[in-house]
């Protein structure tokens, strides 16, 4: 498993690197690897992530793919403000998927969680050592809602400001006036007193010689310009008039598409197929034969696409063909009742508390299923190999790693491997090439054709080999005393581990412990915001039932739970407030409110929801407070809620991925319906900030909305929700 | 002997199957790659142009069917000089798309509408637009029509 090697790497990295390095912001050899890949004529680069032009051009490298939420901008928007830039001026740049542009500042977002190190410890370590690990890790991921919160605050602030400053003192060289008598704005730096003024064109070449300050003073809240203004989104424009280029839509000569199916059981082999029935399909060029997979390559995607459904492939099941979604949860039931835990977090005998005598024991079982990302965006891969070097097109949330699967694919060197990063159509979590199958498919197939080839994945491809949000259960178990307040709370889930062990548990009570049952051989992946929206539907609909056995309002019985004067307590009361919590509704709809954190922002929803004539339910307004700290672009981050919102709630409703006799049950939007917009709620965000952190916001809108929405159910209906998605729930 | 037809105003005539979905013919031979494969099964919208000014989801189109008509794609849109439509600016103004993939659509389908009815309510809005955003744009696919038709302010949302 990828995240597994790479936990490792980057833990033993951190064992063997230690304090061996400087603190300068970048070694060397990396920053003149990267001027090399970067740095134009009249250009000048100042660190990995900026270079400034004669003529007053910025161009800010991102090391993020911007997979539609638009943390480029937000990116640019962090830097550009440090350095008092000219903002009509900035431009953005993909990183080049190279060592050299490794995301150093990430592991500051993903270490404690990988290596269990404190975020104390994690924040002091230089930013060398960082960079060390992010080279070694070929880390240049986008996930865990961390561009904005780990990039932008550690790395693009600080390039800016000592860039910034490394302008000023080359400015004050050249007029001979002291720096402290030099002010910047609009990338130009004025001295005031003899009216003399430079632009950022005419010092970069001079300024960029020089060596940065990796502690730059930062500017304070009411110094921003660019910071927490609503930025019209640089990448908008050419996504309105079609020339906005996805990795699907690269082309060259020569070029062929090819098509894929592979095994339909997880872990099953390619053992025949005939080709003549592709062959016979007029533009069909070749049949390959993969370990897993069989491959149509055509003139075009209509004859591969119909090759390949011509074909009568056969494939084993890798001994997983008694799998279906009922053995999962059958043998998510045996290890509970086996007792064995994988992991546990909380503390106190909870068993203990739960069996003290005269107290209300309350018990819940939930179950949740595998779900699919379903980006708009097939998978689409272009590959050619030519001349000893291999080049791949395409839009992934890792470009770096997709490189590095490549070389290890194709057994060619790292200097012959080019990835080109391209617009991605949307990811959530599915294009993170640990999950990937299309790198080494379209490797392979590259390595074997005298021609550029493009793999495109069909949706049905799509929705069969997905990498799920892991299948799910939980029994939860709470103990409630004479004062109505919660005394034991036991959370006992089965599922396979992700990335993210614990999700955050919020409430202060005094005996609590999640027990993790682990399960194996199933396919999963990261989906929007991991574990939060498991952890945040079995706590938040849990919290609800423990409310009614107290007899209390599920606001109040919250409030009880929360310490006072914490962030968490300051968002549930202002949703309460903003969601006219406790305000009269028509007859037959309902009120629900969900508080979850993740990745550091806290977001409450208030749901007002009814059931149609036809059973199913009808979201009508979706109130939610927000604090994520700093606020960086509010018209993205607004977006970024809502879009949040809104796959929380199209999970919620209709999805599910199921299997039987091992294999996938759905096959495209049909049977895996996402929402639409006739369905879609009217929704209010209001960020409300509270202290210093800065906390992301690609994830943190999901986990609230379908617990809120179970919860306004059971108010509208009596009925509880504990399985999802709610249709299958009302046909079954 | 190829299909011949209109696209943004220009003859075409396309050397392919002619049971080819429309889709394709328009992304692989006449190169133009706004408009793009979501699903092949015309679920999603994200591959809907205009045939004859009707809106259609042209990956269940075939390219011999559209022999002798005008397509329209999303870069087909904008005035010549390229002045874009009230809607790409509406798009704009309310900083509509997020990953984009499935807008070029989603705008051919908003355009669609508001040339049926040039002010749209709430419910022919939600009749209209059924193309699938999976990042979840749609309150802004609403208030972006409405803003195009002026029935709604077109500033964006906390700006000053």
């Amino acid at each position: 498993m990828g995240i597994k090697r790479r936990a490792f790497l980057i833990g033993s990295a951190v064992l063997v690197g230690g304090g061996a390095f400087g603190i300068k912001m970048a070694d060397g050899s990396a920053k003149s690897r990267a001027r090399e890949l970067t740095q134009g004529d009249g250009e000048h680069s100042f660190a990995s992530w900026i270079k400034i032009a004669d003529d007053d051009t910025v161009t800010v490298y991102s090391p993020h793919a911007d997979i539609g939420q638009g943390s480029n901008t937000g990116l640019a928007q962090m830097l550009a403000d440090e350095l008092d830039a000219d903002w009509s001026k900035v431009k953005v740049a993909s990183a080049p998927a190279e060592p050299a542009f490794a995301n150093m500042q990430l592991g500051r977002a993903f270490l404690p969680q990988l290596t269990g190190a404190s975020e104390g410890m994690i924040a002091a370590m230089p930013d060398s050592l960082m960079s060390f690990i992010a080279r070694a890790a070929n880390l240049q991921i986008t996930g865990g809602s961390s561009a904005i919160r780990a990039t932008g605050q550690y790395a693009m602030r600080t390039v800016g400001a000592s860039t910034r400053a490394a302008l000023v003192e080359t400015a004050a060289k050249r007029l001979n006036v002291p720096a402290s008598e030099l002010t910047t704005a609009d990338s130009i730096v004025t001295h005031a007193k003899s009216g003399k003024s430079l632009r950022y064109g005419e010092l970069a070449a001079e300024a960029a010689g020089m060596s940065l300050s990796d502690a730059p003073k930062l500017k304070t809240a009411s110094e921003f310009k660019l910071i927490g203004r609503p930025v019209p989104r640089i990448d908008i424009p050419d996504k309105v008039n079609g020339s906005a280029k996805y990795g699907i839509d690269y082309a060259m000569p020569g070029m062929r598409i090819a098509t894929i199916m592979a095994a339909p059981v997880r872990g099953g082999s390619l053992t025949s197929v005939d080709p003549a029935p592709a062959l016979a399909v007029k533009g069909v060029e070749k049949v390959i034969k993969l370990e897993k997979a069989v491959a149509v390559v055509a003139t075009g995607y209509w004859p591969a696409i119909q090759g390949l459904r011509a074909l009568s492939p056969k494939f084993s099941d890798g001994g997983n063909a008694g799998m279906s979604t009922a053995s999962i949860f059958a043998a998510h039931d045996q290890l509970r009742k086996n007792g064995k835990v994988e992991s546990k977090a909380g503390d106190g005998d909870v068993d203990g508390a739960l069996s003290t005598s005269g107290a209300k024991l309350v018990e819940a079982n939930f179950q949740l299923p595998f779900l699919h990302h379903a980006m708009m965006e097939p998978f689409a891969l272009t590959a050619y190999h030519k001349d000893g070097k291999l080049d791949i097109w395409g839009g992934m949330q890792d470009p770096l790693a997709t490189k590095m699967e490549a070389v290890k694919v194709s057994g060619l060197d790292a200097d012959d491997v080019t990835f080109h990063p391209m617009l991605i159509g949307g990811s959530f979590g599915r294009k993170l090439p640990m999950y990937v199958e299309i790198v080494e498919q379209v490797t392979k197939l590259a390595m074997q054709l005298p021609y550029p080839v493009k793999l495109i994945w069909s949706r049905e491809e799509d929705v069969q080999q997905g990498a799920y949000r892991p299948q799910s259960s939980a029994q939860l178990k709470a103990s409630l005393g004479a004062d109505g307040k919660i005394t034991g709370y036991l959370n006992n889930y089965a599922q396979p581990e992700t990335i993210e062990g614990e999700a955050t548990f919020i409430y202060d009570i005094p005996v609590s412990r999640r027990l993790h049952q682990h399960v194996s051989n199933q396919t999963i992946g990261s989906w929007r915001s991991v574990n939060s929206t498991q952890h945040g539907f079995y706590n938040e609909t849990f919290m609800d039932e423990l409310a009614l056995a107290a007899g209390a309002d599920p606001v109040e019985f919250r409030r009880k739970h929360l310490k006072p004067g914490s962030r968490h307590l300051a968002v549930l009361n202002e949703a309460a407030k903003r969601g006219n919590w406790g305000a009269p509704l028509p007859a037959g709809t309902g009120r629900g409110i969900a508080l979850v954190e993740s990745f550091k922002t806290i977001v409450a929803q208030v749901i007002e929801a009814s059931v149609k004539e036809d059973g199913t339910p009808k979201v009508h307004k979706v109130t939610a407070v927000v604090d994520c700290g700093l606020l960086v672009n509010p018209v993205a981050g607004e977006a970024q809620i809502m879009g949040g919102i809104i796959m929380g709630l199209s999970s919620a409703i209709g999805e599910a991925i199921t299997l039987d006799k091992g294999a996938v049950q759905q096959s495209s939007f049909p049977d895996y319906p996402v929402l639409k917009l006739a369905d879609a709620p009217e929704i209010s965000v209001f960020f409300s900030p509270t202290g210093d952190v800065i906390g992301g916001l690609g994830e943190p809108g999901v986990p609230p909305a379908a617990p809120a929405l179970a919860n306004a159910l059971f108010a509208a209906t009596g009925k509880r929700v504990r399985n999802l998605p709610i249709l299958a729930q009302a046909k079954a | 002997m190829g299909v011949k037809f209109q696209i943004n105003g220009a003859s075409v005539d396309v050397e392919a199957e002619p049971d080819t979905p429309l889709l394709w013919a328009i992304r692989e031979n006449v190169g133009l790659t706004g408009t793009k494969f979501g699903c092949g099964i015309a679920a999603c919208g994200a591959c809907s142009v205009h045939i004859n000014g009707e809106i259609a989801r042209s990956c269940s189109v075939s390219l011999g069917d559209v022999a002798g008509k005008s397509v329209t794609t999303i870069e087909g849109i904008a005035k010549p000089d390229g002045t874009l439509h009230a809607v790409q600016k509406a798009w704009i103004d309310k900083q509509v798309p997020q990953c984009g993939y499935c807008q070029s659509g989603q705008i051919m389908a908003a355009v669609a509408l508001i040339s049926q009815s040039a002010a749209p309510s709430a419910a022919q809005i939600d009749e209209a637009i059924t193309n699938i955003c999976r990042c979840g744009t749609y309150p802004r696919i609403r208030s972006a029509i409405l803003a195009a038709t002026g029935q709604a302010a077109s500033a964006l949302k906390g700006d000053a």
